[in-house]
């Protein structure tokens, strides 16, 4: 059973035409699945510059892979025929990060609604369409009255951003890929976006990548984490463990940045880490991406980038601190979790040992 | 101590076809000298304008209709125009939100600073402004040759901390800071606030910090005012604000925000904030409060201080 998406060692280059020189390497070697069986919550984190938003794109096929493919069912996204395309378009849908942009400001909220269920037959009738409509609404907590009839502008940030989610439930969708859809929005109404998210989790068995810069909303919505920076997966793994014990220097440099609303709290930052080893020149093509702001910094670190290091049965960290721990092939990402440790043990047999859930 | 800054009944409208829209309705805060005093509010709660309208920078439609805004004793509402554009950087600067983007693209910054002071009526030789501006880009944490560059060859955080050096390179009284890390990684975040404290605690300045992050207020200020539709509903120093919330919107607001702490519901306020054209009557709050009685939807509640430094608007207490 092929898995219902999957990045098999994607790497993804911009740049380095004919008038630019420069690459840049936004995201390198990356693995990862999303089963369709069991239904994840998993939040990609990271910085500007992490690679976290060139990933949401790879996967909904906006951009191709330099290296490496991603596959829909097993098949790999840039060449699915007609009838598997349209499966991909409605199985798997986007919520972006700005409620502003993805609308049509001449065309009342119910067609960005009405639209999908058009396109893909969904309704046989206007008032099957029109339940259809309000069911998804209310399912993100709007009420229909208040919200159809009505243009974009007339409607709040987080009211737009609600009818992303409520249109991307109207697929009834097998997996959702949420980059960032709450940083625009205010914090009285964020907790409700991401409350709907979870909703469509629990009672739709939806999947969901939740793209973020923000740990702390990582931390409540999601049950495994992956933490890039520059392109490069540093820590993974089940997000208790790694939010509330980070392993990887940068990890923990992030979790110290969060200024948390608690005054008793102390907000450390960098102090977390203190001042970064001497200075060691790169002398492979491959290295620590992290080497130069690191405290830890070795030798090893500018020799060659660290694999993953099975730390625990439900996570890895990309850091030679970590070396004595058996090391896993970018592949197995995504045994560490729980449902796709499951799934690979199945399919290979493998004997890899850890928790299984 | 006296106050430093003094902000009475201040009143700041936008006119638009549709009629005046109360984006500050009434608002009074003090700072006290070398304190940090954090307001906090959402979009549309009339923080930015506040901002503004302290320096008086606010443009048509806007226009400050009433109040007092005393730097010192002095109103500056009073001030004819030359006098408040001398002031401005000198008694009192703005870092605004997203200043980083206010840089000129084609100056070195060390001209940009010149060009500041320059304005101000400072006088130096080459060399002593040579001089000044290493050490003004040394206490900001940058390289005195970051002088030289020019800002697209900077970082963002490194850009804002240069607004940094241009807001408090004539010493000011107050330094408004509004939303000064919106746009930053959660690291620079940290490194640029950091930055913000150290400079105002060397220069004993007053930090008025404006913002909607709750965290970076609960690790920032010494005293909070929290803004809803164009009016403080609560102020407080920050411990006590955390510890015991005395209005329902601040109660609700930080039962929202996200922890490390624990895996918890996640609950937002239901409703959405009031028309600033058409406020509803009585408390602005009460189409939205749990505890909302017959009283709070016709008689505005007066802020008032409940516990010695604690204000609050709201007919509970």
């Amino acid at each position: 059973m092929s898995a219902l998406l999957e990045a098999r060692h994607v790497t993804k280059v911009f740049g380095g035409g004919l008038l630019r020189k420069t690459q840049t390497v936004a995201l390198e070697n990356f693995s990862f699945r999303v089963s369709g069986e069991a239904p994840r919550i998993t939040a990609i984190v990271g910085e500007s510059g992490s690679g976290k938003t060139t990933l949401a794109r790879l996967l909904l096929g906006l951009v191709t892979p330099t290296k490496g493919e991603i596959l829909y069912r097993g098949k790999a996204l840039q060449k699915l025929s007609g009838e598997d395309r349209r499966a991909f378009l409605r199985d798997v849908q986007a919520v972006f990060q700005d409620p502003f942009e993805v609308y049509n400001p001449f065309y009342k909220v119910d067609h960005v609604l009405e639209l999908p269920i058009r396109n893909f037959g969904l309704a046989h009738s206007r008032r099957e369409r029109r339940a259809m409509v309000e069911e998804a609404l209310h399912a993100v907590g709007l009420r229909p009255e208040e919200t159809l009839g009505r243009y974009p502008h007339q409607l709040s940030g987080g009211q737009r951003q609600r009818i992303m989610v409520a249109r991307a439930l109207l697929l009834r969708p097998r997996l959702i890929i949420a980059d960032e859809p709450v940083s625009m929005v205010d914090a009285s109404l964020r907790a409700t976006i991401l409350g709907s998210l979870l909703k469509l989790n629990e009672e739709f068995g939806i999947s969901l990548i939740y793209i973020t810069h923000d740990l702390t909303t990582a931390f409540q919505v999601s049950q495994d984490i992956i933490v890039l920076y520059r392109g490069s997966v540093v820590e993974a793994g089940d997000v208790e463990q790694v939010v509330r014990d980070p392993q990887h220097p940068y990890t923990r440099l992030l979790v110290g940045s969060i200024p948390l609303p608690n005054p008793d709290r102390a907000w450390q930052g960098e102090r977390v880490l203190g001042r970064p080893a001497a200075e060691l020149a790169p002398i492979s093509a491959s290295y620590c991406k992290f080497h130069q702001r690191c405290p830890f910094a070795m030798p090893i670190c500018v020799q060659e980038a660290p694999p993953l290091f099975q730390t625990g049965g439900r996570r890895v960290t990309a850091c030679y601190l970590y070396r004595e721990a058996p090391a896993l092939q970018a592949e197995e990402l995504v045994t560490i979790f729980a449902d796709g440790h499951r799934q690979q043990a199945a399919a290979t047999e493998s004997t890899l040992d850890g928790e299984t859930s | 101590m006296t106050d430093v800054l003094r902000v009475e009944d201040l009143r700041v409208y936008y006119h638009t076809e549709a009629g005046p829209v109360k984006a500050v309705n009434g608002v009074t805060f003090s700072l006290k000298p070398g304190e940090r005093f954090g307001l906090v509010g959402e979009s549309g709660s009339g923080k930015s304008t506040i901002a503004l309208a302290l320096l008086r920078l606010i443009r048509p439609p806007g226009r400050i209709e009433g109040g007092a805004v005393y730097l010192d004793g002095l109103n500056l509402l009073t001030l004819d125009e030359e006098e408040m554009r001398r002031l401005r950087l000198a008694r009192m600067s703005l870092v605004a939100q997203g200043a980083m983007n206010s840089l000129n693209p084609v100056k070195r910054i060390r001209e940009q600073i010149y060009l500041a002071l320059r304005d101000h009526g400072v006088q130096m030789s080459r060399g002593e402004f040579d001089r000044y501006v290493a050490e003004l880009l040394q206490r900001v944490g940058l390289r005195p040759e970051v002088g030289d560059m020019f800002p697209h060859e900077l970082s963002g955080g490194m850009k804002q901390r240069v607004c940094i050096a241009i807001a408090i390179s004539l010493e000011p009284q107050v330094i408004v800071a509004d939303e000064p890390t919106s746009a930053l990684d959660v690291v620079v975040q940290w490194q640029v606030i950091d930055t913000l404290r150290r400079v105002q605690e060397e220069l004993g300045a007053s930090v008025l910090l404006i913002g909607h992050d709750m965290g970076l207020m609960a690790q920032t200020v010494d005293r909070i005012g929290v803004m809803y539709a164009g009016k403080l509903v609560e102020i407080a120093p920050t411990r006590e604000l955390f510890r015991e919330p005395l209005h329902p919107y601040t109660q609700l607001l930080i039962a929202s925000l996200p922890s490390l702490d624990g895996k918890g519901d996640l609950r937002g306020i239901p409703g959405l904030p009031p028309s600033l054209l058409n406020p509803p009557p009585g408390c602005p709050f009460h189409p939205r409060c749990p505890f909302a009685m017959e009283r709070c939807r016709t008689e505005e509640p007066k802020l008032q201080e409940i516990q010695p430094g604690h204000w609050v608007a709201c007919h509970l207490h």
